[in-house]
């Protein structure tokens, strides 16, 4: 049963072959067993999501269902879930029980499906590693010395080692499709406006976006056509008519079923950098491409080299604005000793807030002080716009945009945890994706010494549905994204 | 360009984050490493470009200045109910005037 897809499984609830509960509790047992290893998970509330999941039995029962009634999806620690603990992987908000649900919550509630459990993150998304948790690093099912890739790495190593069918993740600079990348996963980040982030606490928001993580393109698909869609209480949320994302997923098409798709390949993504054996599945992948009628284009994205550097002063303003909302009055960490309201104030977030976070309200608050705001945040804003043209004038030349997700495979848990900027560079590719709030997709094109490696398709804005048919159809020729850690059998 | 340790302070006052010195000196390490990392930009001439501060451009939606929570009251419990400290609807700090 683990094995199948989304849609098999909604088969399965739908045909009384297995119950919702029945399902969850399959999974429940599985993160019961496998969790203390991994970390994936902060908080699992059982009883919560078995009465969830006897709603849904009877919604089934009624013939009531939609696609994904039934069906347990783990969701990152950073969507607030109405009476479930909501911690962003911080100290800060380690008693927080939300007394709302975000949109994504709302969506997936609505459509029947059951909250399974909150995913271990970075601190409030900060990281690539997961190794900023206040609760501790995930390791990676493939190789439990290796990192699962953050920020949603609870989510990625969840889904990987078959402790949930799905998860959901956000990415505003990496976040899903680098840890997808690193624990074999497919992982979508969709066009910036297209999910609501009602309810999804902020780190950068013009960069943040949520997304799903699964184990096929064909379950993103599934997953988007759930969480996407028009909210008035997210002011920057689109309203475009809805979607449906499987639409370009045909079984069939031919030998050559992207015959007339043009593939960009920037030099950039290929000019060295990244791990040589990575490359080559790289290559392999494109090689597969052309098999699939698909023709490359060689182009350019000349500024995307900036990418890390403009995120670096953006992502931090735009934190160090959203976090000052942490100040121990409302709700979450208070210190427990201070003599005026200042203190209270720098104690709280003193203690409250680990070591990256804080450097990163640090960046953005020098950045955005008196005297360096057009030296730093102008400039950096008017870089956001420069890569943002290389990518319009790339796409005039080409359909979908292909390089690697990430510049190695899982690094070695506290490899890079003592060096900020080596962590920063692991998000080379993926970073100047949200800067231009494209969509992205990271799906596994094959294993460098035994570990996963993630290809990173790019799209032109709201070509979702485009995207998830060219990585379906890499999937319905190779067999990457079904090969699972041997050890979570 | 390199922070010097004055500043650091300094940021951390402004962000309200007390800041010990043996912390301050080896987030000046820190930070004077990502700011070297940010200088590649400096380098780049971006006269008449004009700053992006969003992915789409949008204007802002504007609604009704009305009450549409239903349940105040309830409401407002659900979320004083997490507070570190309340008392009669309100939020306590510490005393600010004397």
């Amino acid at each position: 049963m683990i094995e199948r897809s989304l849609h098999e499984m909604a088969q399965a609830l739908a045909h009384k072959e297995i119950s919702s509960v029945e399902l969850t509790g399959l999974y429940l047992e599985r993160i019961a067993r496998h969790n203390p290893l991994l970390n994936a998970f902060i908080t699992v509330d059982a009883e919560r999501s078995l009465a969830q999941a006897r709603q849904a039995d009877e919604r089934l029962a009624r013939g009531a269902q939609s696609a994904l009634t039934g069906i347990p999806i783990a969701h990152k620690d950073i969507f607030c879930a109405r009476d479930w603990r909501t911690t962003c992987g911080s100290k800060m908000l380690g008693n927080f029980v939300s007394p709302y649900d975000a949109s994504v919550i709302e969506r997936f509630q609505a459509a029947g499906a059951v909250l399974l459990g909150k995913t271990n993150m970075d601190e409030f998304a900060m990281g690539s590693s997961n190794e900023t948790s206040f609760y501790g690093p995930v390791r990676n099912p493939w190789d439990s010395t290796c990192v699962p890739g953050g920020s949603s790495g609870g989510s990625a190593a969840a889904v990987a080692a078959r402790l949930s069918p799905a998860a959901t993740g956000t990415d505003t600079g990496g976040s899903i499709r680098q840890p997808a990348a690193l624990c074999g996963l497919s992982g979508m980040k969709p066009t910036y406006g297209v999910i609501s982030r009602y309810g999804m606490i902020a780190f950068a928001s013009s960069l943040d976006q949520a997304g799903p993580l699964a184990r096929s393109a064909a379950d993103c698909a599934l997953l988007l056509n759930t969480m996407a869609g028009f909210d008035e209480r997210d002011s920057t949320s689109l309203d475009r008519p809805p979607e449906d994302y499987t639409r370009e997923l045909p079984s069939d098409g031919g030998t050559q079923p992207l015959r007339g798709i043009r593939i960009g390949l920037p030099e950039e993504f290929f000019a060295g950098g990244c791990d040589q054996e990575v490359m080559q599945l790289v290559e392999q992948a494109i090689a597969e491409y052309r098999k699939l009628g698909a023709e490359t284009v060689a182009l350019s994205l000349p500024n995307m080299r900036l990418s890390v550097a403009a995120y670096y002063v953006i992502a931090p303003a735009e934190a160090s604005s959203n976090l000052a909302r942490f100040d121990g009055v409302r709700y979450g960490y208070r210190a427990p000793e201070y003599d005026d309201l200042n203190e209270m104030y720098s104690r709280t977030r003193a203690q409250g807030f680990g070591a990256e976070v804080k450097r990163r309200i640090l960046i953005g608050t020098y950045v955005l002080s008196h005297g360096y705001y057009d030296a730093y945040y102008r400039q950096a804003q008017r870089i956001r716009r420069l890569i943002a043209q290389d990518f319009a004038a790339a796409f005039r030349q080409c359909d979908v945009i292909v390089g690697p997700t990430s510049p190695s495979t899982a690094f070695k848990l506290g490899e890079k945890a003592a060096d900020p900027v080596q962590m920063y560079l692991s998000d080379i590719y993926t970073i100047a994706v949200n800067l231009a709030g494209l969509p992205g997709l990271s799906i596994p094109c094959g294993f460098a010494r035994g570990l996963p490696a993630g290809l990173q398709l790019i799209g032109n804005y709201f070509r979702e549905a485009r995207l998830l048919n060219v990585a379906h159809r890499y999937q319905q020729v190779t067999h990457w994204h079904q090969a699972r850690p041997d050890a979570f059998a | 360009m390199s922070l010097t340790l004055e500043q650091v302070r300094r940021v951390a006052h402004l962000a309200r984050i007390e800041i010990s010195d043996a912390e301050a000196e080896s987030t000046l390490g820190h930070l004077n490493d990502i700011f070297a990392l940010i200088e590649e930009m400096q380098a780049v001439d971006t006269q008449g470009i004009e700053p992006m501060a969003h992915a789409q451009d949008l204007a802002q939606r504007l609604r009704a200045d009305q009450v549409v929570v239903a349940d105040q009251m309830a409401r407002r419990n659900a979320f004083q109910a997490i507070a570190p400290e309340t008392e009669a609807g309100l939020y306590l700090v510490p005393k600010v005037i004397e």
